[in-house]
Formats: C-alpha cells, structure tokens, sequence
C-alpha cells in the first residue's frame, strides 16, 4: 500500500500495519504533530504515563508479557533522557522495545536549541540500533526496519527519532515489506542451529552421568512453543533443571526436575548441581557474574554446551565447549527431534545416582527461615501472596532488591510470560509501570507489583496512570522501612555502618493510595495476612498494600562476591560473624 | 567460538584458548551512514577494547560501503568478542578477522599499509643525514625549504616507526599517520 500522507500520519499507520494496538507516551513540543493524529484515530490506544521512564517500563512490561513488541512515544530532549533508563534495562534483558522520540526541527539540530539533546548519540549505546529520519521519504521504510531489528535474533530496544518538521512534511507511504529478514541488507541473525553440533549436544547429553540444564530469558523470548519444547526435553532425558532470575517459568516451578532458580540467591541444590556437573546445557542464558559467581571456580570440570542466538554471548565470559548459535526454538525442536528418533538414552544407573545426590542438596533446605507469630517474615509474606493467587491468571512484576529474589525464590512460577523483573539492570522503579503495562494487555488478569518501600518510590507517580486508566494492578509493597539489600551489603561489607540506607520518613501508603484515588491497605500481624491480601484481590482498583516485615531479615542463600557456587552461605548458618567475615578482601572490590 | 576456528561448525574439539595478548587486524565492511563510525568507536570505548589504529573510507561508492581497518589488542578470547560484538552492529556487513585469515593460509601477517608525512627541520650534516636516511627508506620528498623537509613514507607500521625514530634526532617537527590499510594476500576478497 503506497499513498500520501505526512510523517506524523505515516507514524500511526506503521504502528498499525505492524500490529501495535497499544502505547505508552507523554506528549510534548517535539511530538505535537503525532499526538494530533493519536486523537484523530481509533485502534490504537495511548496510555498516558506521568513520567517517560515510567512509559519505557510499562512498554517493557506489555512486551514481557505479550510476547509482543512494546512501544514508547516521547518528546525531544528531557522526554528522551528520561528513557534512556528504560531503554537500558530494555537491552540487558533483550525486551524488543521500539521507542519514538520526537526531536527539533532539522534546520535547528545542533544550535542547542530549546528541549535538544543528541538522542541517537545519547541512545546509541543503549539500544539496538537507532535512527535519526532526516526525510519524510525515508520514515515508512526506518518505522518498519525499527519493529524488525527490535524483535528479530536477540530482541532488544530501538529508537526512531523525527525531527518535527519530518513529522509536518508530508511523503509517500509505503506498507511493511512480506520478509523482512531476506529483505534487510546487514542484519540477518541465524536462527536455525547447526546440525552437527546439535547431534554432538545431543551425543554428550546422553553420555553424561551428570547432566543439568540451566536456561535463562532466551527460552521465554524465544516464545511459548520454546518453553514447551524445553518441558518436553526434560522430560525425555530427565534431567534436573534449574534457571536464571530471567528464565522462571518456562519449565513449571512445580515440575519434578525443578531445582529452583541458581546463581547469586539461587538455591543450594542449583548452585551444588552446577558447580559439580559433567555436562552443563546452557540454552538462552548467558553466564552473567550473578549466576557464575567467581568464574575460575565456575562448574570446574564439566562439558559446556550453549545455546544462544546472539554470537558474542559465547565465550564471553566463561569459556564453552560446544556452542550451538541459533534460536532456542529452533534448535530444542532439533534437539528433541533427534533425542527421539536416535537410539540414545540418558544413563539411567548414573542419573539415578545424580538425583540421590541432588536429593541429599535438596534436604539441606537453603530457603528455610525462621517463622514469627508476631512479626511478618518477608518470606512469609510471599509464600502467602503465591497461595492465594496461584489459581488465578496472575502477572508478577518486582522491583529490585531483596524483595525481588525473596519473589523469585518463594512465588512459584508455572507459565512463561508471568514474571517481569529487571534482572541485567537491576533498575528500582520498574515494578509498577511494568504491572501497568501488563495489565493493558491482560485486562481481565491479576497483576501485582512485588515492591520494596524504597523501590515503590521511584516511580511511584504512576500511579496515577493506573486510576486514569481504570488498571487494577497491586502493588505488594514488602515494607521493612530500609533499602534491604543495600542494609544486607553494608551488613556483610562495611561492618553493618549502615550509611543512608533507613529511610526516616516514609509516606503513608494508606493515604497515599487513597490520594491516588486507588485503595490502601496496612497490615503488621502474621494473622491478618491472608484476609488481607483476599480482600485486595478483590479491589478493582490499583491498589497500596503496605505490608509491615521484619526489619533486619537478611536474603540468603547467598554466594558472596568472590566465591563460588559450593561456597554458599546458607540460612541457618549465616549467624553475625558469619555475615561479617563471608566476604573477602577482594571480594569487596566487586559489586 | 574461538578465533581458530570461525567456520567450523563446532569449537568441541580445539584445545584450550592461550591468555597471552596479541595484535589482530580487522576489516568491517558497513553502511556508510552517519554515526557509523561513531557505532563502532563507542564499542571499544564502551566495552574497554583497545584501538591501536583505526581507518575508514568509503570503498564502493554506488552501495555507499565503507571499509574499516582496525588494528587491536587482546587474549584471543577479547578479539573473538570484538568480532562478534561489531558483527551484531545493525549497519555492519561483514567483520573478518585478517590475522586470523592469514594465519590459516600459513602466511605470518595480512599485507598492512600505513602512509606518514614526516616534517624534519634543520641544516648542515643534520639535513643531509635526513635526505640521506629518508632516500635509504624509500620516502619522497614532497615539500621543502633550505630549512625543512617533509617526508612521504609508505610502508608496514615497524617500518614507519623506526623511520620516525631516527628522525627525531636530526629535527623532527610532527608526523601525521594515517593508520593501517589492510587486506588479505591472494586473489580472494572479504
């Protein structure tokens, strides 16, 4: 389809031919010509944020849990550095995210004029690929090699910046191209894994008396037909199965070979298996300093195989023996394809062996912690919000902290696509927004924002954004009045001097809901608990669920900076001394 | 996959990746748009990776291609991720490894170029030592006073560094390089 139009319209009609039916934005000088058209239009629907961050986080949150590219709108200068966050914790996670941001007039680029930054040179490093559209002619064809780089190999955020006078002016529209993977002339990612290298993978697999597969976010990116791909090769091999914070939910928290997530907070039953593992399957993960701990201690004296779309994952920092390039969809089909139609079959004298032995890790119950009557415990306090909700449709979203890993520790995921958290980023604030945008996309679903008080504040204007939209989403603010994990640190590295980590004056949540226009809860007593988070779920409307923990509870199990994964410091050996001594002088040095 | 071994379609077989530090020369082949280089500078600045020389120019005209020429160091496992962190550059065509290519064909290097301006003042024996040496090292005089020469030199870059040294002691001014032009020796290309 090729007809006239100006550059704002031009927007619009890219947006929909590439099947977007909802983004996030906040108007501005620079993007005035674009909102003209948003209101002139139906189909696709703006939700407007209080804050750009705030746009890139739900944008984030809507592709996490759609599967589906997100989109952010924003004005120039100021509008654009607010996303430069998002964008970031866009590309550490590899969430396909496509931002466009309005920029001045060409004719005034580069004289410091009024809301000018340099986006392309600002963003560049933390997205994709970015563009900036000097000519209307040239916007339909970048607009749709935007949705095209963002989604396609490792996914990942871009940003299309147009100049106003390029959003007046008027130029041909031309309509996606069929194949955009042939047509592109540079950027073509494998997709398809190497055969042969698959029938090795597939040959150590089944010689291996000591196997584990450890998967991260590449799995849920690579889509549900991926995840299901992963259960059934877990269950043809039988093989224990632990991931990364990215990876919960492709194979079911409740699965039999589930050994929980691994790496910095990770269970002991993960971290021992893969510490003493003879052949690791790596399958869209990458090795990141939280999961491998010291990396010259990191799985010693196994066989490596890893799968990743992205080549400069192999070998970056932990050196692999069989690299497998190519989508984890893709290659998992071969991989079962082959495992089933091949005479081989997992040494079952051996994995009988294995699993005593991950049985024996299991019984050392590294999640315990010491229940309370009378003060709630932060892990309490999940565990009950998992109960009660599990039956339901529910997203969970986080933001970071010691709230975030007691999440992921203690909420058991079952469905990919259910768990949004900024994992390679660690970005405070992101929780709420992306419960917004999860809730867009799933009207009818629960979605709850896992927060810390101190986190909760960061993009707490956004809730606002909810009451304006009619967006239930919860948020679970675990309240214990400190920046845990910032406590937690200073605890184990700087003689619990506990610098600017309390803060004196929290806000009312209660109120503070309420001033939103949403609904407040408080709760201190262990027994109010579950009345209390019922009576929430039943709110429509966003809601403040202040839910007072222990003050000084510390996230174990822990691998401290420094050691390795069979030097974990366990719960109920994690007394003060303990604390104070687990990490070493060059330890410290690391973050 | 490591740097012996880019076509092969598994690495389970090469032996273990030596941490000592070498010199690579790679060639990129991108889009020539703007903030191409940029892209390119911002990842080794961005990542940490050394740049010892850097070239670019626009090679084929009608496809608006240009052609990089990087000179670098790191452990082979750096240089395996410079390649691949380039390669996943959207305007990046092509990123081929000319060291490596050349170790392959059992050459010692790929054919390196680098040209250099060399300006020399003085007078006397000074100056005609300088004519001398520069006659010895095959550079042209371009420019000349009865007080200065400038020197053309063309050549490998220990070539034009020893020239440079032996310069400095008879009145070097200043030196402009132009960096490493690079490509692989036989009939094929990138």
């Amino acid at each position: 389809m090729t007809r006239e139009m100006t550059g704002a319209e031009m927007v619009i009609q890219a947006l929909k031919d590439q099947g977007v039916d909802t983004i996030f934005g906040y108007p501005g000088g620079a993007v005035l010509p674009i909102y003209d058209e948003i209101i002139q239009q139906e189909g696709l629907e703006h939700i407007l944020v209080r804050h750009e961050q705030g746009a890139g986080h739900a944008a984030e949150g809507y592709a996490r849990s759609t599967g589906k590219p997100g989109v952010a709108l924003v004005t120039s200068g100021p509008g654009a550095t607010n996303m430069v966050t998002a964008l970031t914790d866009a590309m550490l996670d590899s969430i396909p995210l496509v931002c466009i941001s309005g920029q001045v007039p060409t004719h005034l680029i580069g004289n410091d004029a009024f809301q000018e930054c340099d986006t392309v040179g600002i963003t560049r490093p933390c997205t994709k690929h970015n563009w900036l559209v000097r000519d209307v002619e040239d916007l339909p064809r970048i607009l749709h090699e935007a949705f095209y780089v963002a989604t396609s190999g490792r996914p990942g955020p871009v940003v299309v910046d147009i100049p106003k006078d390029v959003q007046f002016a008027t130029g041909t529209y031309e309509g996606p191209t069929p194949n955009p993977a042939t047509a592109h002339k540079s950027y073509r990612p494998q997709v398809k894994g190497d055969a042969a290298g698959i029938r090795k993978a597939v040959e150590l697999m089944a010689a291996a008396k000591k196997p584990i597969l450890y998967t991260g976010g590449g799995v849920i990116n690579s889509g549900p037909q991926a995840c299901q791909l992963l259960r059934e090769l877990v269950s043809l091999t039988g093989f224990p199965i632990t991931s990364t914070l990215m990876g919960l939910g492709a194979y079911p928290a409740s699965g039999d070979n589930w050994l929980g997530m691994l790496g910095m907070h990770g269970t002991y039953e993960a971290n021992m298996t893969m510490h003493d593992c003879d052949v690791m399957v790596c399958i869209g993960a990458r090795f990141d300093d939280r999961i491998t701990g010291r990396t010259d201690a990191f799985s010693p004296n196994s066989i490596k195989i890893h799968i990743d779309i992205d080549p400069s994952s192999i070998n970056k920092t932990v050196n692999v023996d069989l690299p497998i390039i190519g989508d984890v969809g893709h290659v998992l089909e071969d991989m079962v394809r082959i495992w089933r139609s091949s005479s081989l079959k997992a040494d079952q004298k051996a994995m009988k062996a294995w699993w005593s032995q991950i049985d024996a890790w299991r019984g050392r119950n590294s999640l315990a912690y010491r229940p309370n009557n009378d003060v709630i415990m932060p892990q309490y306090a999940i565990q009950r919000l998992y109960e009660l909700t599990k039956n339901r449709k529910t997203f969970i979203s986080t933001e970071v902290g010691q709230h975030q890993m007691w999440a992921a520790q203690f909420y058991g995921f079952e469905e990919p696509n259910r768990w949004l958290t900024s994992g390679g980023l660690g970005t405070m604030g992101y929780g709420l927004p992306a419960a917004i945008g999860a809730q867009v996309a799933h009207r009818d679903a629960l979605c709850v924002d896992i927060a810390g008080d101190a986190s909760i504040l960061m993009n707490i204007q956004e809730m606002s954004t909810a009451v304006q939209f009619g967006l239930p989403v919860k948020v679970f603010i675990l309240n214990n009045q400190y920046m845990g994990m910032v406590r937690q640190w200073q605890q184990l590295l700087h003689g619990n001097r506990l610098s600017h980590s309390y803060t004196e004056s929290l806000p009312d949540f209660v109120k503070l809901a309420e001033a939103y226009g949403g609904v407040g809860f408080r709760v201190d007593k262990p027994g109010d608990l579950d009345g209390a988070i019922e009576e929430m779920i039943a709110v429509d409307k966003p809601v403040l669920f202040d839910c007072r923990v222990a003050n000084l509870a510390n996230c174990f199990p822990m691998i401290p900076s420094g050691k390795a994964h069979n030097e974990m410091l366990l719960p109920d050996e994690a007394n003060d001394e303990a604390v104070a001594n687990a990490i070493s002088a060059e330890g410290k040095s690391l973050v | 996959m490591n740097a012996q071994n880019v076509d092969a379609p598994s690495a389970y077989f090469l032996a273990e990746v030596s941490d000592e530090i070498e010199t690579h020369t790679l060639s990129l082949l991108v889009d020539n748009e703007p903030g191409v280089l940029a892209r390119v500078i911002g990842l080794f600045s961005g990542r940490g990776y050394n740049i010892d020389s850097l070239t670019v120019s626009e090679t084929e005209h009608e496809k608006h291609l240009s052609r990089i020429t990087i000179v670098t160091t790191g452990t082979p496992m750096i240089i395996e991720q410079i390649r691949h962190q380039l390669d996943r550059l959207v305007p990046v065509h092509r990123v081929t490894d000319l060291t490596v290519r050349a170790r392959r064909a059992n050459q010692d290097k790929p054919l390196e170029r680098e040209l250099a301006l060399v300006k020399v003042e003085g007078s006397g024996d000074k100056r005609l030592e300088a004519l001398r040496l520069g006659d010895a090292f095959r550079a042209t005089v371009i420019d000349a006073t009865t007080d200065h020469f400038v020197f053309e030199i063309t050549g490998r870059t220990s070539k034009i560094e020893q020239f440079i040294a032996i310069m400095k002691p008879l009145g070097l001014v200043e030196v402009s390089r132009t960096g490493v032009a690079a490509v692989q020796r036989g009939p094929e290309g990138l």
